[in-house]
Parts: C-alpha cells; structure tokens; sequence
C-alpha cells in the first residue's frame, strides 16, 4: 500500500540555482552569442530573452571513452540477409548501418548547445562590463516616496506603539520624584516613634507617640494616593517619514533627420538610442527621455515622430544644441539630474555653424554626466566630426565620439564608450 | 500470454471508464495494483507516489533523477539541453522518474492519462521497486535507508564549502570528480547505514586522521637508497581501479573539505553502479510485472477493454525494437531485450520445448515464479544474459555479431541466429553489457614515493581499443589537478606500453 502526494504545487525552480551556475561559468561564451545576436535582433526586441547557442566542446563534461581503433564486437538486431562469414563494407561517418552507435560517440558534439535565457539573463549578459562612466548625482526628489523609520518616543501615538518600557520607566520616575520628600518625613517619624517604643512611658511621650501616629497615617495615605501610572507617563514608538534618494536621470536623444538620413541610418540610430535606454534605466530608478530633432531648425518631438517623420532640408547642429540647453536650463536642474546626451548624425553640418556648435557643445558638457555622440557614415570625416573632435582631448571624461557604419557596429561601439574604466 | 486456465476469479465492476485521473481513482488502482502483485509474491519496500508537473520532472531530470543533490553547474546544463529540447518537442519527457530508496519514491507526470497512471505505478512501484530491494547489487551496494539523509548531508556540506572556500574553488574540485566518477566506484567494501549526525561526526573525525595519514605517508627522509629497491616497493602494492578512493586517501595536497567532496561524489557514484549494471533486468522485470498486472487486473474485470486497447498500445511501443537498419534504430532496446527475456524465463518454465530441455535443464519445468526470482535477485545484465538469452529470442529478434576491426576496412559477421552461432551471439552481448567492456580499464598503477611524487596509472587495452585522445587528456588535467604532481597515463596492451599522457604542472606532454 502506497502514500499519494501531489507535489505539482511545490516550488519548481529546484533547478534555478545549478542554471545560474551554468550562466555564471559561461559567462563569456554567453556574452559573445549575445553580442552575435544583437545584430539580428528587430529594434522592438529589446523587451524579450534571447537563444543561446554555445559549442558543445566548449561545455563537455570529459571522461574517459574508447576511442577508435582496435576491435569491437557489436550485436545488432534485425538480420534479414546476413549469414556467417559476411563481410560489408564499414560505413562511412559512423551513423546508418552495421551498428556505429556503440563503437563512437563523435558523431554527436559538432551541435552547439542551445538553450534559451530570459529578458533580465539577457540584459545582464549585455551590459555585464560596461559602468556609467561619471558618479551619479542622488538626490532628494521631494515628496515620491518616504521609508517610515523608526526615532525616538513621543507621549502621543497609536496604542499598537505603546512602548512599555519606557512608560513604566518614567512612571517609576514620577513616582519617586512626588514621593521623595514624604518619604523622608516618614522615615524619620517612623525612627522617632522607634525610639520612642524604648523609653518609658510618660503622659508627654504618650502625646508625642499619637501625634506621630497620626502624622504617619496622613503621610502613608498621601503616598498610596500617587498613582502607580499617569497619564503622563505614557510613551510611544515615534515613527517618522523619511524620504529616500532617488537617482534620476535624463537622456537626451538627438538626432539629424534632414533629407541626408536616409531610414536605415535612423534605424541605426535607434537601434543605438534603444541601447542606451536599456542601460540607463538598468542604472538608474527613474530614466526620463527628451527627444530632439532637428534639420535647420530644433524641434522637441515624441518618440513616435521623433523615428517615423520625414523632414528635408538642410542641418543646423547648433539649433538642436540650442534647445537641448534651454530644455535643461528650465526643465532639468543639473544639480538634481543626471544628464546624458547622445547625439547621432550622418555628420553634414552647414560650414558657417561649426564655430557656434563648438561654443554650445563646450556650454553644454559641464552640465552633462556623459556626451556621446556616434558618426552614421560610410565614408571619412564629415564636418560635425571635425568640429567635435577637439573635445576628446578636453573632455575625456565627459564625452565620447565614434563612427558606425553598419548594425554590426553597434553593440561594439556602445560597449567601448561605457567601457568599465579600470581605476 | 499470460493464461491462468485453472483460475478464473469472477468478474468484477471496472474502477472507472473515464481516461482523466484523480487521486481518488489512483488510490483505488494502487491497492489493487498493491494486492495482485502482492499475490504474485512482489516483495517491495512501501512507496511513495508523488505527482508532478513537466517542469518539476525536467528538475528531476537535471538532478541525475536523485530527489535531493548538491548544486554543480552541469546539472543546470542538463536543465537548460532538456528545457530546449522539451519545449521545441524534440523529445517527451519520461512518463516516471523512479527512485531507489526506502520508502521507494516514484514521480509521476500528472499530463499521464488514468491508464498511463495504472501503467507506471505497476512499473515504478512495483516492478522496479521489487528489483531494487531484492537484487543482489543493489543490496550490497546500496543503503535505501540512508541515501536520502546522506544526500541532505552532501548538499549542505557542499554549500557550506561553498561559502568557506568560494563556488570557483568547490567547483574545480567537483568538476575534476565528475570527470573521475565513473572510476570511483569500490567494488568490495560496502557502505553502511548513518544518520546525518553521525554523518557529521564521522566526518569531522575523518577529516583530522586523513590528514594524519597523508603526512605520516609523505613523512620520508630523503635516505639514498639503490635504484632496485624503489621497484621493490610499490606504491600502492596492488594496482587500485578506485580511482577517486585512492585520491581521497592518498593526494599529498588536498585540504580536508576537498577530500569530502571526493568522498561524497564518489559515494553518489557507487550508489548509482548498480544502476548501470542492471539497465537491462530492471527495465526487462519492470516491464514483465506491469504487463502480467494489468493483465489479471482485466481478468478480474476491473479495468475495461478500452483500458486493455490503450495500455497495450503503450506498451508495446515502449517494447518495440526497431531492427538495425530503420532510420529509428539507436542501439538494441534495454526494455525490449529484457522484456523478452523475463517472458521467455516464464515460458521456458511453464512450458518448456525440446530445445528449452536442452538448453536449460535446471530451469525447464520449474514453477515460473521461483525461477524468475532466482534470476532477478542472483544476476546482473552481463551474466543474466550469459546465462538466459534464449535460441528462440535470439531468432524473434534475429541477433547477429560483427566483428570491427579497425586494422580492415570491412566488418565480417562472425555469428548469426542458426545452431552454430546461438553461444556466440549470446557471450559477444553479454560482453556489451560488461562495464569493464564498455568503459576503459583503468588503475592507478604506481606512485613515485621518493622522487617527484607523480602518479602513474594504466590502462589495460581491450582488445586493442585505444583512449579517445581529447577527453583522456582532459581527464588527466583534472586529475592532476587533485593530486597536485605530475600525472602519467599509460595504455597498455599485452604488459607493453602502446602510449602516453603525461600531465605536469606545465602542461600536457606525450
């Protein structure tokens, strides 16, 4: 006779520890399939997890096996034609026919090893090495939101914060401090009347005694009438309100849509921009988005319009640097926020902005965390990338520049501006 | 098959008509299940049924089916190749999971249908659960009792090595066991039974004379001594096939927490031995015992025709032997072979053919259910097949053996299923069901005491078969690592050395 026990409901995850240590262990391995994979992957695909395919030799448990060579007597069921004495040809690659199965096991092992890893693996796996390069600001956000903390005692509170101790404490306090002075005449009274017993007994003594004995009963009767605890006495746990620090941070996406970015450059920048996001918001507890378009004037746009609207015409870089400036001035306080731009161009820029981009730029970095901004083109230097590239030396901290020419490049380039900085 | 001319019990009303199961209808099949093997004398430790989901028999899957075990990253690969492979149905999962202990713990899938529940507990809980309690392997070298406790022990102790040492250093050791697990197993002592405190106490003991011993060992003054007198003395006198053992025992430099860790995977190992030498009679007895139970659950009416139609159609695929040259064939199938050998046991028994009388004159004409229980607790796949496979299932199967030689470029069929070639066939498929056939023989051979301390082991080629070189050296390098001085790996054929790994400190050599 046998127990019944339905399990389905225990926890399932009995594996989830030896799976994060397969990741764990494979780390590497998993962060170049994903690296791979981000080539491919649709823009909107940021939101899911990820196939992994690892070489199987990479992840192989040894043991000691026979190889080939040497004889191998195998028994195989289903003879239809053989008979003793037989000879066949050996089968090629060690599957199909006579019985390879037992003799070699390199057949298998050519396979990778898929498995599938989800959203936050795959985000761990992508930005694993990679650090915000400047400290973040943490700063009080006002009235969002308030951990309740525990401080000292107040004499009003709710009676599930009643703190024993400490009313007691103070109630044998004031029971001493109003008793004190009592007590002491009846101490000395009750020695009068001691002595008193030892004498002999006179009218005056016998005077003395009831006098006394009177004294006593009106100091005894006062002191039983403190109260053992008052109103007064009563403490509570005092809780109060305190606001935790919150980082926030806003990004800047800007981005040139004149008639020279074609829609497979935008898509590259917004594969660019996605990246970017995604990592803000992996660092940070609130991540804003501003997004700025511009050909020869600036415009702040949803992101809606910002990746799908056509525009033609010229580019006017500094019109966006403009803007981006006064959003910053009325909008998000450098001493609050942490402020990130990231800028992506085909580099067409007209000749006579460059003098004012480089004024602007050189204004705007002191109030960013980071500047990044990366180089859609095919072909050499164009005329922003030249304006800008004096300010590497300068602002090495602080900004960052780099060309992508395909969707290949992008996972490589963002992963060396966030590059870990060994310190 | 099964006929039972004298007996016919009278009939009875089925337990259900419905194919969807529920616990109260499994508790009703359980005890009739319970009574009828009961009747056909299934001696079993209690069992213990225990529903799951796919998800948590994919756990059960990557735990090497134990129900508890210490957390190793290749199990989690395991998880992660069967999760994939499930979910893209590239392959199902197994009906039940069946676990060796006692009370005997058996998991069964709840997408089963009633029919397929009825099936595996007769399977599970009955036919596997006999075989564990009563075969000879499994009761000298496994303790039903205390495995659990003992895994509890392994799994914290590993986790507390874990947080002493760190998960990298646990790790490299347990990798390095894996790799040596299969050459951990002790053939002669066996273990004994010990709760988790003793457990505790022993080993803390343990721990403190080890590491006596190795320095008593390594405690030599280096005295000049004649180069004859060092092979005199080997060390080990006797080449060792326990290869993890004599790590644990031995190894210069190992801390004591990584000794235990030796011991524990060598522990699971000897526990699983038996296992994987009796893939064949388990399976082949389970499958007798749920075939004859449903059957005479049928006989006495309480499972329906619609019943008999869907466990046959199981069954029989699960029997079914694809021969060599179907694009399904992947070996010969244990639960056939063992299937068809525990029927024609019963056969030959009951009903005997001249041949049969020639073949197996101490068991022609026997009561059936004293020689099946002979077989199944005295033998193991290799000498059960020696000593049972049968002319006629040689000839329904139609077994034949050929020879590969690596030195021609052909293969000679050197027997088939006629009078000439039915001892040949039999003794070439006992041979494949040898462990010490299919794995590689390997001892440590010798250790030099008084100069650099290395390690040199042997393998005895059989016939002729060579290591595969990549994961040799693999293994080696682990090796090396736990014993911390060079290590040298000899194949030897004939008392000549064929080849050479040897692993130092610096690297592979040759």
């Amino acid at each position: 006779m046998g127990f019944l026990i339905d399990r389905r409901n225990n926890p399932k995850q009995k594996s989830a520890v030896n799976r994060q240590r397969f990741l764990r262990r494979y780390r590497e391995q998993i962060q170049r399939s994903v690296a791979d994979n981000l080539k491919g992957r649709q823009i909107t695909d940021n939101d899911r997890g990820e196939q992994i395919s690892i070489p199987t030799k990479d992840i192989g448990e040894p043991q000691f096996h026979h190889g080939r060579g040497g004889q191998i007597t195998h028994v195989v069921p289903g003879n239809e034609e053989y008979t003793r004495g037989d000879r066949i040809p050996r089968p090629q690659g060690g599957g199909g026919g006579g019985g390879g199965q037992q003799g070699s096991p390199d057949g298998e092992g050519m396979d990778d090893f898929v498995f599938q890893i989800n959203q936050q693996e795959f985000l761990d796996a992508l930005f694993d090495d990679m650090e915000l390069p400047n400290l973040t600001k943490r700063q009080l956000s006002g009235l969002e939101e308030f951990q309740r903390r525990r401080g000292g005692f107040a004499s009003d509170g709710a009676p599930a914060n009643l703190s024993i101790v400490r009313s007691l404490r103070s109630a044998t306090a004031r029971r001493i401090a109003l008793g004190a002075g009592r007590r002491r005449e009846l101490r000395d009274l009750e020695a009068e009347l001691a002595e008193l017993a030892e004498m002999p007994q006179t009218p005056e003594h016998d005077a003395r005694r009831a006098e006394l004995l009177e004294r006593i009963e009106v100091l005894r009767e006062a002191l039983s009438r403190i109260p053992f605890l008052d109103d007064v006495d009563i403490r509570y746990h005092r809780h109060y309100n305190e606001p935790v620090p919150h980082s926030k941070a806003v990004m800047f996406c800007v981005m040139d849509v004149s008639g020279s970015m074609d829609q497979a450059t935008k898509d590259l920048a917004k594969r660019f921009y996605i990246l970017l996001y995604l990592f803000l918001s992996r660092n940070y507890d609130r991540t804003e988005l501003v997004f700025i378009r511009h050909h020869t004037v600036a415009k702040e746009v949803d992101e809606e319009e910002f990746f799908n609207s056509r525009e033609t015409g010229g580019t006017v870089v500094s019109s966006a640097l403009d803007l981006m400036k006064s959003i910053i001035e009325a909008r998000y306080s450098p001493a609050e926020w942490n402020i990130y731009g990231a800028q992506a161009s085909d580099g067409d820029n007209w000749p006579d902005d460059a003098q004012r981009c480089t004024a602007l730029i050189r204004q705007i970095l002191p109030l960013c965390q980071y500047y990044a901004y990366v180089e859609i083109t095919e072909s050499g230097d164009k005329p922003l990338w030249q304006t800008y590239s004096g300010l590497e030396g300068e602002w090495g901290e602080v900004f960052a520049m780099q060309h992508i020419t395909g969707p290949g490049d992008i996972y490589p380039v963002f992963h060396e501006l966030f590059r870990k900085q060994s310190a | 098959m099964a006929e039972h001319p004298k007996r016919e019990p009278p009939k009875r009303e089925p337990l259900s008509t419905e194919s969807d199961w529920t616990f109260e209808l499994l508790q009703d099949y359980e005890r009739e299940i319970a009574r009828i093997a009961g009747n056909f004398g299934l001696d079993t430790y209690p069992n213990q049924i225990e529903i799951i989901s796919s998800e948590q028999m994919m756990d059960a899957y990557a735990s090497a089916a134990m129900p508890i075990n210490y957390h190793h990253w290749s199990f989690g690969k395991h998880f992660l190749g069967v999760q994939n492979n499930y979910k893209r149905g590239r392959m199902g999962l197994a009906y039940e999971i069946v676990f060796n202990s006692n009370p005997c713990i058996a998991y069964l899938m709840e997408e089963n249908t009633l029919t397929m529940q009825a099936l595996v507990i007769a399977h599970a809980s009955y036919g596997h659960n006999s075989f564990f309690k009563n075969n000879y392997l499994f009761r000298t070298w496994t303790d039903a009792e205390s495995i659990i406790d003992y895994m509890l022990f392994a799994r914290n102790y590993i986790a507390e090595c874990e947080q002493r040492h760190g998960i990298d250093a646990v790790e490299d050791v347990l990798d390095a066991c894996h790799a040596l697990m299969n050459h951990g197993v002790d053939r002669y002592k066996r273990p004994y039974p010990l709760s988790v405190e003793e457990e505790r106490l022993k080993r803390e003991e343990r721990e403190v004379i080890l590491q006596q011993q190795v320095n008593e060992l390594w405690k030599t003054l280096p005295v000049a001594e004649a180069e004859a007198q060092q092979h005199e003395h080997r060390f080990p006198e006797e080449p060792q096939e326990n290869i993890l053992y004599f790590l644990e025992k031995n190894a210069p430099l190992l801390e004591p927490w990584q000794r235990e860790i030796i011991r524990i995977v060598r522990k699971v190992s000897q526990y699983l031995y038996p296992q994987r030498q009796t893939k064949v009679m388990n399976e082949g007895w389970a499958c007798f015992w749920h075939f004859h139970i449903l059957h005479e659950m049928y006989r006495e009416g309480l499972v329906t025709d619609g019943f008999m139609m869907e466990f046959l159609q199981y069954h029989t695929a699960v029997v079914y032997q694809p021969p060599f040259n179907s694009p399904y064939y992947s070996g010969i199938n244990p639960y056939t072979l063992g299937y068809g050998m525990m029927q024609e046991l019963r056969r030959i028994s009951e009903s005997p053919t001249d041949e049969d009388r020639a073949w197996f004159p101490d068991i022609a004409g026997t009561p059936w259910q004293e020689t099946m229980d002979f077989a199944m607790r005295n033998f193991k796949d290799e000498s059960f097949i020696l000593q049972f496979l049968s002319p006629r299932l040689i000839r329904e199967l139609k077994l034949f053996a050929v020879v590969d030689d690596q030195d021609k470029d052909y293969l000679e069929v050197s027997a088939i299923h006629d009078e000439a070639g039915y001892q040949k066939v039999r003794e070439s498929l006992s041979a494949n069901y040898d462990l010490g056939n299919i794995e590689p023989y390997i001892q440590v051979y010798n250790v030099n005491v008084r100069g650099d301390r290395a390690l040199t082991l042997r393998h005895e080629m059989h016939r002729g078969r060579p290591l595969e070189q990549g994961s040799a050296e693999e293994v080696v390098r682990h090796l090396q690592q736990l014993w911390g001085f060079d290590v040298i790996l000899e194949s030897v054929s004939g008392g000549e050395v064929k080849s050479r790994i040897v692993h130092s400190e610096l690297g592979i050599g040759a």
